[in-house]
Formats: C-alpha cells, structure tokens, sequence
C-alpha cells in the first residue's frame, strides 16, 4: 500500500503522501536529508525519479548509436576509400579523399571532431554526390514521414477498434468461429513481411486491376500502396494484442460493475474496458513502431520511393560510407525516440504503470 | 506461452522425456503437418537442383520473358530461363543460408544469454545492459548496419544476419536462465559447491532445451524473412547466384510483363516461413502438454450479460406484492452444469432477506440471476420479475434496474474501475439513468461520498480507486448505489473481502442506508452472524437449491433442516472450546453436474433414510410456524438434536455440533 502511495504523490500533487513531505517535516533542513530526498525521488517509483532514470537511459543508447555509426567506419575491413574509389583509383586521390574524411588523424581526435560535427548537425559529404549529407537526409526525410506517420494513424485507427470489436464479439467463448476465423485472418496477416504484402498488392491493385500507380511519388493514389503496405501487418499485429488485452480488461469484476449499473454498451465499452487496455497495449505499439522504421527500408525500395530508405540501401550499394553513417544515426536515434516517448506516454496515462520501476 | 513454458521450466524434468513428448506432439495434426511438409522441404532442397539444375540455367534467347505458358508454368526471365525451375532450385541456397545465419544467432544468443549465469554478478550485470541496448533497435536496422560493415554478398549478409538475431535471442535466453537460477534445486546445487559453469550445464542448459528449440523455429522464419529481403534488396545473394530474395528482385522489375516471377518466390519465402512457424507450434505443443496435464481446470469467470428468455412463466405464481420476485429459477451452463434449481424467492419492498450457504450453493448465481447480471454462457430459465416487470421476457425492462436495483460486490479492490476517477464513477449512474447534467451529477456524486461517511469528499470524488482503503472503496460503491434510487440492493458477500473492524462499520452503513431510503435488500452470505443481525428472513441453499426459509427469530431456536443446524453449530462462539477441534460438517457438497435423485445433503447427514436417498424432499411449511418452510422428509424440531421421530438421535459422532446459537445472536 505504501508503494502505491507513494506512486501517487508524484502524479498528484493532491495526493495523501505528498513527495517527501512527512520526512521534510520532522527533520531538520539541512544538505544531508535534502540530498538523501532528492536520491529517494530519483531512485524511488516517483514521475520525476522516472523521468531522471529513462532520459538517462535514453542518452546512453543514443550514445551507443553515436559511437557505434562513428565505429562503422573503422571496423569494415579494408580501406573504405580504396573500396568506395576502386581498385584503379589513383592512389593519390585516395590519400586526397582519406584526408578529406579525416581518416589519416589519430582516432580520438578523429571521434572528437565527429562528435562536434554532430553537434552542429554537420554529418559529413557524400563520397558519390559529394553533397552534405544531412543536405541528402532533409531531401529525402519528408518522403518517409509522410508514408509513416498516415501509417502510424491507421494502425491505431484500424488496429484498436477491430481489436476490441472482435473481443466484444468473441467474449467468454462467444462465436467460436468468429473467433477462429479472427485469429487465422490476423495470424497470417500478422505473420506476413511487409515487402512480399508490398509486392502482392502492386500485382494485385497496380498490374491487375491498375487502380493505383505501380511506383513513385506522385500524386495522392501513389500513397495508398505504400501506406496500406506498412499498415497492414502492423495492424493485424496490433488487433490481436488488443484482442487479448480486452478479454482480460472485459473479464475483470469493474467491467461486470458497469454493466450492473446498466450504462449503454458504448460507455460500457468506451470509458470503462478502453482506457484500461489502452496502456498494455501502447507497450507493445512501440515495438511495433520501431519495426514499421525497418519496414520503410523494404516498402520504399518496393515502390521506388524517393525517402531515406532508398537512400540507404543506394549508399550502402555504392559505399557510400558518410551517408550510410548519417542514414544509420537518424533511423537508430528516431527508433530510441519512438520508445522512450511510448514509455512516458504510458507513465503519464497509468499512474499504476509496472513501466516506471524499469 | 512465454509464461507457461517457464513455469513448465522451473519444474525440472529430465530431458529425455521432451524428445519423446515431441514424438507425441508430432503425431498430432499439427505436428504432422509441420512434419510432412519440413520433409517436403528438405526434399526440394536435396533434389531440387539435381532434377532442374539444368532447366533453371538454360539460356534460352528464342523465349526470354515470356508470361505463363504450358511450356514455362511460372513464365520465363531475362535470359530466357524457366522461372519455376529457378524457384525450386533456389531453395537450398536459400535454406542453406537462412539455416547458417540462424546458427550463427543461436550460438551468440546462448553465449550472451548464459554469460550472466557464469559471468560474476558485476560482468553479468554489463552483459545485460548491452543486450538492453541492443534489443531496442529494430533487426533490419542491424542488419543494414551489419552488412556495410561486412560488405555486399552471401557471406556478408550471413553475418549481418546471424549477429543481428544474437540480442533478441540472447534476451529470451537470459530471461530462461534467470528463471531456471532461481529455482529451489539450483539454489540447493549452488550451496553445495557445484560451480557455476557445472550449474549451466548441467542444471540451467537441460531445462531450457524446449523453449530455446521454440525460439530457434522462430528465428529461422525470421531469418529467412530477412534474408529475402536482404536479397530482395540488392545486398544479399549476388548474381550468378540466386536466392528467393534475388529472384524477386529481378521478377519485380518485370511484374508488368510476368506478375507470377515477382508472386512465386514471395510465395515461397511464405511458405517456408509457415513451416517454420508449425515446427515451432509443434515445439510449443509439446511444451503445453506437459503444463496442461498438470493445471487444474481453471474455473472461468465469464462476467457478460445473458439476455435470452426462459421456460413458459406461470402466472399462477406471480406475487402481487413483492418487489423483486423469482420463480422456478434454473441457471445452467453447457455441458451439464446446473448451478441453480428450482428457487423461487421474493423479496418484499422495503424488507431485508438473507441468502445462505456455502461456496457453490447457487446463492451468488440467484443473486445475479435477478439483477439480471447471469454471465455468458449461463442460461437461465424461469421467471425473474422486478416491480411487476418480466426480465427475462423484456430485455429492455433491464434498463431500469440501473436506477432502481443497487448492487454492491463482494471484493472492493477489483469492483471499481481503476481508470477512472471515483466522482465520474459515481457520477455516471445519475447522468444515464436520471438524465442530470455532468455537473449536477457530479455535485451528487459528491453528496452521496458525503452521506456514506468518505470525509473530505469533494478531493476524494477527484481520486481514483487505488488511493482508496479497502472500506472506503465498499463506501463509495454503497455511495453509487445510491445515486439514483434504490428500492432494492443487492449485496454479494459484501464483507468477506474486509477486515473485521470494517466489516461492522460496512454492516452498519447498510443498515442506516436502507433506513434511510427504505430501499429492500438481498444480502448474500456465508456468515450466519451476519444475516442474523441483518436481515428479517433468511433463505438457506444447498446445492443449487433452497433447503430452508425462515424468519431470522427462529433462526437459532427453531431451524428445521440438519444442514441448517450443521451450519450454526459450525459458527464459533465466544464459549467454543478452543482446545476441541472447530465443528466442520463432514464429507463435500455435490459437483454442480452431478444428478441426485434425492436430498443433496443425504450423503452428509446423519439422520438420511432411504426415502431421502430417493425422493427429492419439496420445500413445504414446516411444524414452526408462519413463514418457516423446510425442504427435508424428517425434519428436525425443538432447540436441539431431538427428531421428530423415533429414529436413532445419537448424533454426537456425526460432526454436526449442536447449536450454540444465544451466544451468537
């Protein structure tokens, strides 16, 4: 009880125990029980404590990131100039380009400058296009938003309600069917990679019936493909979560209250099952987000899209090392994001969140 | 799954036993799915290039991209090569390499995963930081990485793969071994000096076989996934050579031409995908085996509404003055189970009634049966009627038990819903079924905190439940009920979940609130005592049945039926001897689908004849008085054992005590 107490002084200020207060107030004002407070709020189940610990967290993988897209350089074996230049390039632009990229200094000072680089958001040339790099990643970026935030939006708009209709439906071992037929639909659909749905839908929509473009970007019908592509496995991923989530949540003897006090079932269903498996099932939205970055790589290559995942693997294909490097920090740092903003997203709904003492 | 197979783990068996549980498994339908077609598979593998090596590599320039024909059953390529050949042929580079990379995951993953185990505490613990940090970034992600670093081609892209499955796999492992570590017998292992190295591969390695051979399955689809993708996108299988991937790559440039040589090899990856994933089921089945011989058949408790109607009412038993009123009720579920049979209670306005009797006498069910609140699949039949209105035959009349029918539940803890905060509770009773504005709902809400003694109620309407103590929580659901009004509240073991303290202070609200609004009340319970002070009448089940109905005067002095007395005579008192061992009544109560012929407690009472073995005893007036009606063909008369008549009235080695009931009352 205690715990939980406790858990509700950092959500509401209101609250009976507030952070700290019965200690501050019989012990004297002094550096040692401030100190020993402040390391309680920072190592207890408090929202600040929570907040300190997983933006701790947060900055070391996004320091792994860094270091690790810095290392990527060094560690491919060989001399990545030479590989990128070939064989017959004259040796003495190799040495020009290796001095270009800083690979002849030491490599602490080679990191350190790719450290400050970073901080004034200057990520290097393209050894092909010789552009800047972070000039290719803002060209290209708003092409992969713009396929993954319409997909983000319909896997929840699409993914929740089917899930939660089909719980409705299949409640206490109602429709058996019904139920057996949910889980082979989204099984399967589930189970698909995004790049072979990709290719059956071109052949299907774009060859077959020719509703919609066969690739690029154009016009507003050259999204539906791409974006559908990313929906799909995602969503059916996401409704048989909510599914599950929603036979506990209807299970549970609050659910059996609201429908003793004879609410309509959209209120029954609505304010009193949703908010309850909507935390459980934000956690596991997140990996699902995170793996919907990795489907762009896929899904854009399908299409030809002009965005960062194309861009990527035409890097990698050319050696194009700096690019691959700033592609590979932008996408490792915006999977860490998406996770840590799911995490205090779900802190903040469920002041009961198992998430904080992680 | 991941649950029940650790706990399958933590219970260690030897391993022998799961090779011959997968025997088992792998006769079942799915097992021998997964096994045909993984032997499918392996056949095209093996055979495949032998058979059509040659036809996959002919160049043929008289027919080089040409659609499905009889000849080319898939259509032909670039260079005139039949597609379908290709297909087949591709399937043992592509296993091989799918296969390679999920070893090289399987060896990280189980080195990593058990490192912590050997590893000191300190190495350990950095051990699984880094895999934390690693698991969060999406594989493909990885593998790009990786595969720069490792370069374009076959053994590049095996790499990349192989290391990209080692955290993931490494994170469920760990998971294992943890659990495995923490198990009695390794504790036991580890006092006795075993060291920890011995630990894991004796004790922790044997007893995550099963599970790790799961998620090996799991991994090949994955990598066989990411391979074709690889592949698919250039940086995997490069040409002469080709993989799935490779032949997709190159059908998707021609999907205009030819669809089926862009469809085919994506249906292949599918496919092999699927057999992957039936292996794995296999696996787990094998895993679900074990745990489902062992787990008791879980009770469900399914909580939906059941709106379907019952029996043809009969009128003749329709009561003019009762509020609440059930007659010939049967609540049954699929598969036998009769839970209740043949009540028939009412309850007048403004009176209390008492119902009853021990865990899975039907009390509950009855309850729920006339708030109309049975749970799915349960079936009721019978006639349930409130305030005139027939339930079961008028769905809709339902509506109305929102304002007029209060239900208070036995646990407060789970009752309440802890999303939302009390006041909204509370609030939304009068707002749907009053029709008040969401502020003068709210206002209400907090009188009602206020009138069942919350203090401070305007801050405690804005809490939600967990800042709640158990008996505030039972307060502010009687506060709900409260919100509209009441003519009847219904109370399931409205106590049983509180200490004893509360308990009377929730015993007295209810007392007061019925007082106060002259609302009726069914109170549940297995508490004697409780009814007693309580309630004017109190109704006794038994099996689904109730056995006796009387005023709660007569209750102590003039119960009629052996179960009634067993029952008091079960309740300790101040004066119970507490050295003698608590009076229990022997035996068990029937299963809820077992027929009997006779009286239900005929098994368990000492004076049962052969006429109560087979005749079912009617509830019938009894010798007592007005109001007292006893279902028992010898019932008991005077404050005591004594029979009616001449039978043996020996009863002190029956278990049933004699009542000691003026200390209880």
């Amino acid at each position: 009880m205690a715990r939980v107490e406790i858990a509700n002084a950092g959500v509401d200020p209101g609250g009976p125990a507030a952070p700290g207060g019965g200690a501050g107030r019989t012990a004297p004002v002094g550096a040692v029980p401030v100190l020993r407070r402040a390391a309680a709020a920072l190592t207890g189940d408090t929202w600040p404590g929570f907040l300190v610990r997983r933006t701790g967290r947060l900055s070391a993988s996004l320091g792994v990131v860094v270091t690790a897209s810095f290392a990527m350089i060094h560690l491919i074996p060989g001399d990545p100039v030479r590989a990128a230049l070939g064989i017959a390039a004259d040796p003495a632009q190799v040495a020009a380009r290796r001095h270009d990229l800083g690979l002849d200094r030491p490599l602490p000072a080679q990191y350190g400058s790719f450290l400050a680089n970073l901080f004034h958001g200057r990520l290097g040339d393209s050894i092909v296009s010789q552009m800047p790099v972070s000039q290719i990643i803002s060209d290209r970026l708003p092409a992969t938003l713009q396929l993954v935030i319409p997909a983000v939006l319909l896997i929840l708009l699409a993914g929740i309600p089917i899930g939660m209709l089909a719980a409705v439906l299949t409640r206490d071992g109602r429709r058996r069917r019904g139920e057996l037929a949910f889980a082979a639909t989204t099984g399967i659909l589930a189970a698909l990679p995004e790049f072979l749905l990709a290719v059956g839908l071109v052949a299907v929509f774009a060859v077959w019936w020719q509703l919609f473009p066969v690739a690029g970007q154009s016009d507003l019908s050259s999204y539906v493909l791409p974006v559908l592509s990313l929906t799909v496995v995602p969503a059916a991923s996401l409704s048989r979560v909510v599914r599950v989530e929603a036979l506990r949540v209807l299970r549970e003897d609050y659910m059996r209250t609201a429908r003793a006090k004879r609410l309509p079932a959209r209120l029954v269903y609505l304010r009193h099952a949703l908010p309850n498996l909507l935390t459980s099932s934000l956690t596991i939205g997140g990996l699902l987000f995170t793996s919907l970055l990795a489907g762009t790589v896929l899904v854009e290559n399908v299409f030809a899209w002009p965005g960062l995942g194309s861009t990527i693997v035409q890097a990698i294909t050319t050696k194009d090392y700096p690019l691959v490097q700033g592609v590979v920090l932008v996408y490792g740092a915006a999977a860490l994001l998406i996770t840590f903003a799911v995490d205090v997203a779900v802190a903040a709904i469920d002041p009961r969140s198992t998430v904080r003492g992680t | 799954m991941a649950a029940t197979t650790v706990r399958g783990v933590v219970s260690a068996e030897p391993p022998e036993s799961f090779a011959r549980r997968l025997r088992q498994s792998l006769r079942t339908p799915i097992g021998a799915a997964a096994l045909a077609a993984a032997l499918l598979l392996a056949a095209l593998a093996v055979a495949g290039p032998v058979v059509f090596g040659d036809q996959a590599s002919k160049i043929d320039t008289s027919a080089m991209n040409q659609g499905v024909s009889g000849a080319h059953l898939l259509g032909t390529d670039s260079l005139g090569r039949d597609i379908a050949a290709r297909v087949i042929v591709a399937t043992r580079l592509t296993l091989r390499l799918g296969l390679s990379a999920t070893a090289i995951g399987l060896v990280g993953g189980l080195l990593l995963g058990l490192a912590p185990s050997v590893l000191g505490r300190r190495a350990g613990r950095a051990v699984t930081g880094v895999v934390g940090v690693l698991v969060a970034f999406p594989g493909l992600l990885f593998v790009l990485f990786l595969a720069t670093i490792f370069g374009i081609g076959s053994t590049g892209a095996v790499l990349a793969i192989g290391l990209a499955l080692v955290p993931t796999l490494a994170r469920l492992i760990q998971n294992l071994a943890t659990s495995v570590a923490g198990s009695d017998y390794v504790a036991t292992a580890r006092i006795l000096g075993v060291g920890r190295f011995r630990i894991v591969v004796r004790h922790v390695l044997p007893n995550i076989v099963e599970p790790v051979v799961l998620f090996a399955a799991q991994a090949a689809t994955g990598s066989l996934i990411a391979f074709a993708g690889l592949s698919f996108l250039g940086l995997g299988v490069q040409s002469p050579d080709y993989d799935w991937g490779r032949l997709l790559n190159e059908g998707l440039s021609r999907i205009y031409v030819n669809p089926a040589s862009a469809l085919a090899p994506g249906v292949a990856v599918v496919l092999a995908g699927l057999v992957f994933a039936l292996l794995g089921e296999a696996v787990a089945q094998t895993g679900g085996r074990r745990t489902a011989a062992r787990a008791v058949p879980a009770a469900r408790t399914p909580v939906a509404m059941n709106a379907d109607g019952g029996l043809a009412q009969t009128p003749a038993d329709v009561d003019g003055d009762a509020l609440a009123q059930l007659t010939h009720l049967r609540v049954s579920f699929p598969g036998g189970r009769t839970a209740v049979r043949d009540v028939s209670l009412s309850v007048a306005a403004g009176e209390a009634v008492g119902l009853v009797g021990e865990s899975g006498s039907g009390k509950s069910l009855t309850a729920l049966a006339l708030a109309h609140l049975v749970p799915y699949p349960g079936h009721v039949q019978g006639v349930v009627r409130f305030d005139g209105h027939d339930l079961l035959a008028d769905p809709r009349s339902g509506r109305r038990l929102g304002a007029e029918l209060a239900m208070v539940f036995q646990d407060p803890m789970t009752s309440l819903n802890p999303a939302l905060r009390v006041g909204r509770q509370l609030a939304e009773v009068s707002e749907v079924h009053l029709g008040q504005s969401r502020k003068a709902a709210l206002a209400r809400a907090v009188d009602r905190l206020a009138a069942v003694g919350i203090p401070d109620p305007e801050r405690r309407a804005r809490q939600r439940p967990h800042e709640y103590s158990g008996g505030m929580r039972q307060r502010a659901f009687i506060g709900m009920g409260l919100m509209a009004e009441p003519r009847l509240i219904i109370a399931d073991e409205p106590t049983t979940a509180l200490d004893v303290t509360v308990q009377k202070q929730v015993l007295e609200l209810l007392g007061r609130v019925r007082a106060d609004s002259g609302a009726a009340l069914l109170l549940i319970s297995h508490d004697l005592g409780v009814v007693a002070e309580v309630c004017d009448r109190v109704l006794v089940m038994y099996a689904g049945r109730v056995v006796e109905e009387l005023p709660v005067s007569r209750l102590f002095q003039g119960a009629a039926h052996p179960y009634t007395r067993a029952l008091i005579g079960a309740i300790p008192t101040m004066t119970t001897d507490l050295d003698r061992e608590l009076a229990t009544i022997p035996g068990r109560p029937p299963e809820p689908g077992e027929e009997i012929s006779g009286c239900a407690f005929a098994t368990r009472c000492a004076f049962a004849r052969d006429r109560c073995r087979g005749e079912l005893p009617v509830l019938a007036p009894a010798a007592g008085g007005a109001g007292h009606r006893v279902a028992c063909w010898y019932p008991r008369a005077g404050d005591g054992g004594t029979v009616t008549d001449d039978t043996d009235t020996d009863d002190t080695d029956t278990g049933i005590t004699r009542a000691e009931s003026e200390a209880v009352a």
